[in-house]
C-alpha cells in the first residue's frame, strides 16, 4: 500500500532534551494508524514536528512530496489537518467563529459537520470557553474535517473524556477514517482497537514497533511490554 | 467676563479638568491601542511605537509646511492624511524589515525597537532641530465652548470623538472582517492559528500598521492639543501609554480604552487638586494598584 505520509530520521530537541532520536515511519493511505507509547516517549511532539510547530531535523513527505521545510500553514494547506492535544480551540471567540476561521478552501464541509457534531449547530454562537471538555473536542475536530484534507494528525481526542463521550468520538473517527487517512496518538486501547488498522509504537523517541493493531493488541505480553498497560 | 460663585466655580473647573482628562485619554488610547494589539498578537515589546508617532506628526507638519497655497481646513485635513499614511507605511516597513526577521527573539526585538526609536528621534533633530515646531490647525479648534460655566478648548472634543470613532472602527474591524477573526484569535494562541493553515504573518503586518495609523493620528492630535510637533513627544506620551496598556490589560481593546480615560483622567485631577507635577506620579501609583489588585490587568474581567 503507498503511503501517503512518509517520515524518516526525524529528531526534535526540546532544550536539552533530544525528544525524537531518528524516528521513521510510513502512514499507508486510507485507514487510521495510531502511533502509541508510554507518556513521554515523543508521540505528541512527532505529530508537532510533522506539523512544523516545533524545529526538527529529518524527512517528511507528503504523498512523495517534501514538507519538512515548509512553514505550518503551508503543510496545512497542502492537506494535512491538525486536532492538537488540548484542543485548542479558541475560547473567545464563538463556535462558529471558531469553524470559520478553520475555512480554507470555497467550500466548507458544514454539512458534514454539523451531520457528525448537530449540537455545534445549536451553539455556534456560545463562546467556545464556555463548553464542556467533550464539546470543545467536538469543535477541535470539526474544525479540521471542514477542509478536505489528506492526511489528519488526532492527538489524543479522548483525553478527559468522559466513557459514553470517548465512545462516540470512536464513532466519529470511524467516520472520519472513511473519508480522510488518519494518523492518531491514544492512549485508550480500546478506542485504538475499534478503529487503527495499523500502529507504530515508540520509546524513549525511537520507534520500536511498527505492523498491524490486531497483531499488537492480541499479544498481552508485547502490549504490557511496549505500553505498559495490559 | 463676572467671577462664577464659589460652588459652580468649582464645577466648571471640574468639568474642565474631566473634558481634558478624556482629551489626554484618547490620545494615550490612540498609542496604547495598537501597541496593545502588536502584543497581544506578536508578543513584541514595541518600544519604537512612540517613533510612529513622531513620524505621523511631523509627516503631517512637513506636508502642512508644504501646502501653503492651500486654504487652513483643507490644509489641516490634507497633511493630516499624510501623517496618517506615512505612519502606516513606516510602521509595515518596520514590522516586516526589522521585526520579522527576530519573531520568537525577544531581547532582539527589545534592543532593534528601542534603537530604532532612538534613531528616529536622532533623524528628526538631524533635520529639522531640537526645538518643537509650529504647528497650525484650524483657529475654530484653538476656540472654546462653554460647557456649564467651563471653557473647553474644541480641540479636546475632536480628539475625544476622534478616540470614539477609532475605537468603533477598530472594534468593527476585530468584529466584522475576517482579518479581525485572525487577530482576535492569534491573540490567543497564534500558533494554533498556523495551525489552521493560516499566514498570521500577514496579520502581523496590518497590525502594525494598523498601529502606525492609530500613532499618527496621535501625533497630529498631540500637534493640535500642544499647538507644536517636537522629536522628544513620541517617547515621553510612549511612556504613558505602556502604563495603560499594562492597566488595561495586553492584547485587550476594551480594557485599553477604560485604562486610557481613568489614566488620562487620574493624572489631571492629581496635577489640579493635589499638586502640579503630581499626575505622573499618581499614574505610577495607578499602575502598582492594578497590577497588586489584577495582575492581569483591568481586562482579566472586562475582556
Amino acid at each position: 500500500m503507498t503511503a501517503i505520509l512518509s517520515v524518516s530520521d526525524l529528531h526534535v530537541h526540546l532544550g536539552e532534551s533530544h525528544i525524537l532520536q531518528g524516528v521513521s515511519f510510513d502512514v499507508p493511505d486510507g485507514g487510521v494508524t495510531a502511533l502509541l507509547g508510554r507518556n513521554g516517549v515523543g508521540k505528541t511532539t512527532t505529530l508537532r514536528a510533522l506539523m512544523g510547530l516545533v524545529d526538527r531535523r529529518g524527512r517528511v513527505e507528503l504523498a512523495g512530496e517534501s514538507i519538512q521545510a515548509a512553514a505550518t500553514y503551508r503543510i496545512v494547506q497542502r492537506g494535512v489537518g491538525y486536532v492538537p492535544e488540548d484542543r485548542d480551540v479558541f475560547a473567545g471567540l464563538t463556535v462558529a467563529e471558531n469553524l470559520r476561521l478553520a475555512e480554507r478552501d470555497g467550500e466548507p464541509r458544514y454539512e458534514l459537520v454539523y451531520e457528525l457534531f448537530p449540537e455545534l449547530r445549536q451553539r455556534a454562537k456560545q463562546r467556545a470557553g464556555t463548553l464542556s471538555g467533550g464539546q470543545q473536542q467536538m469543535v477541535a475536530i470539526a474544525r479540521a474535517l471542514l477542509n478536505e484534507n489528506r492526511v489528519l494528525l488526532v492527538d489524543e481526542p479522548t483525553k478527559g473524556l468522559a466513557p459514553l463521550l470517548v465512545t462516540e468520538v470512536a464513532r466519529v473517527l470511524e467516520r472520519v477514517s472513511e473519508l480522510t487517512t488518519v494518523l492518531l496518538v491514544e492512549q485508550n486501547l480500546g478506542v485504538v482497537a475499534r478503529v487503527a488498522r495499523d500502529v507504530v509504537v515508540l520509546d524513549t523517541g525511537r520507534v520500536v514497533h511498527i505492523g498491524p493493531a490486531k497483531e499488537l493488541l492480541a499479544d498481552t505480553s508485547m502490549v504490557n511490554r511496549m505500553l505498559g498497560v495490559a | 467676563m463676572p467671577a462664577l460663585p464659589v460652588p459652580e466655580r468649582k464645577m466648571s473647573t471640574l468639568i474642565l479638568l474631566t473634558i481634558t482628562g478624556l482629551g489626554l485619554g484618547a490620545m494615550y488610547f490612540l498609542i496604547a491601542s495598537g501597541l496593545s494589539l502588536i502584543y497581544g498578537l506578536m508578543g513584541v515589546l514595541n518600544f519604537a511605537h512612540g517613533a510612529f508617532l513622531t513620524v505621523g506628526a511631523y509627516g503631517a507638519w512637513f506636508a502642512e509646511s508644504k501646502l501653503t497655497a492651500v486654504s487652513v481646513l483643507p490644509r489641516f485635513l490634507l497633511a493630516a492624511l499624510v501623517g496618517l499614511a506615512v505612519g502606516a507605511v513606516f510602521a509595515a516597513l518596520v514590522e516586516l524589515v526589522l521585526i520579522r526577521p527576530l519573531y520568537k527573539r525577544h531581547i532582539e526585538q527589545v534592543l532593534v525597537t528601542v534603537g530604532l526609536a532612538l534613531a528616529v528621534s536622532a533623524l528628526v533633530v538631524a533635520i529639522w532641530g531640537n526645538d518643537a515646531r509650529p504647528f497650525v490647525a484650524p483657529s475654530w479648534l484653538g476656540e472654546t465652548t462653554s460647557v456649564a460655566g467651563a471653557h473647553i478648548p474644541n480641540d479636546r472634543w475632536v480628539e475625544i470623538a476622534t478616540a470614539v470613532v477609532v475605537l468603533v472602527a477598530l472594534n468593527a474591524f476585530l468584529r466584522r472582517t475576517r482579518y479581525g477573526l485572525i487577530i482576535r484569535a492569534g491573540v490567543e494562541n497564534r500558533a494554533m492559528v498556523t495551525a489552521l493553515g493560516i499566514d498570521v504573518r500577514r496579520a502581523f503586518m496590518l497590525v502594525f500598521a494598523i498601529g502606525g495609523v492609530a500613532a499618527a493620528i496621535a501625533g497630529v492630535l498631540s500637534g493640535v492639543y500642544f499647538g507644536t510637533v517636537d522629536p522628544a513627544r513620541g517617547t515621553s506620551l510612549l511612556i504613558f501609554a505602556f502604563i495603560v496598556v499594562v492597566i488595561g490589560g495586553l492584547g485587550s481593546l476594551r480594557g485599553t480604552a477604560v485604562s486610557a480615560v481613568v489614566v488620562g483622567l487620574v493624572q489631571q485631577y492629581a496635577n489640579y487638586y493635589a499638586s502640579s507635577g503630581l499626575g505622573d506620579l499618581s499614574v505610577v501609583l495607578l499602575l502598582g494598584i492594578v497590577l497588586l489588585a489584577r495582575p492581569g490587568g483591568l481586562s482579566a474581567k472586562l475582556a
